[in-house]
């Protein structure tokens, strides 16, 4: 059973460059810091994917054993974990975030 | 449910014990806590790898029990 969440998960962090696992939807976030990184991905133009931990339990509890993190949002770029709310607020700010995506080839507003 | 900020505290200093920690209760609720850990083991790694340190400190209480702890870790300025 964890297995099949487990490729689940690799396939869909393999297929979309940037996913983001949440609760709730980007357009209707029910959790605070799920909607704080959509606002963040929303406001550098990068274009990414979202799954509904709420809809779905095994996703929930899976995501949290593949990524060895206890929360939730995770956001992940071409297949590797990046962090949470707290990281990725703090490379957003550092402008880390945005040379993350540039590094990675993922489409983004620059920042004048 | 809810944990007392003084063992957030003991918890991550028991497994970083150089560890200097902060933890501020936010809401007053005893469920929304925001924590700083500066230590010397967190130097050259990763962020993510350092949070994970952190949690693994927590022992599974993050996401249950604490709902809501903001993280901040960073290893001493030199």
């Amino acid at each position: 059973m964890a297995n099949d969440v487990f490729e689940r998960i690799q396939t869909e962090i393999d297929q979309a460059p940037v996913m983001l696992y949440m609760k709730g939807t980007a357009l209707f976030p029910q959790c605070g810091f799920s909607a704080r990184v959509v606002q963040i991905l929303t406001h550098m133009g990068v274009p990414f994917k979202t799954a509904n931990v709420l809809e779905d339990a095994e996703l929930r509890d899976g995501i949290k054993s593949f990524s060895q993190w206890p929360t939730i949002p995770q956001l992940y770029v071409k297949g590797e974990f990046v962090g949470g709310c707290d990281i990725v607020t703090e490379m957003f700010q550092s402008g880390e975030l945005e040379t993350l995506m540039a590094d990675k080839g993922i489409e983004h507003k620059t920042e004048a | 449910m809810a944990m007392a900020a003084n063992e957030i505290e003991a918890l991550i200093k028991a497994a970083i014990p150089d560890a200097r920690v902060t933890v501020e209760d936010l809401a007053g609720d005893g469920d929304h806590y925001a924590a700083t850990v500066v230590s010397e083991t967190f130097r050259g790694i990763p962020r993510v790898k350092q949070h994970q340190i952190v949690y693994a400190a927590l022992r599974g209480r993050m996401g249950g029990e604490l709902h809501a702890l903001a993280l901040q870790t960073s290893a001493p300025e030199s």
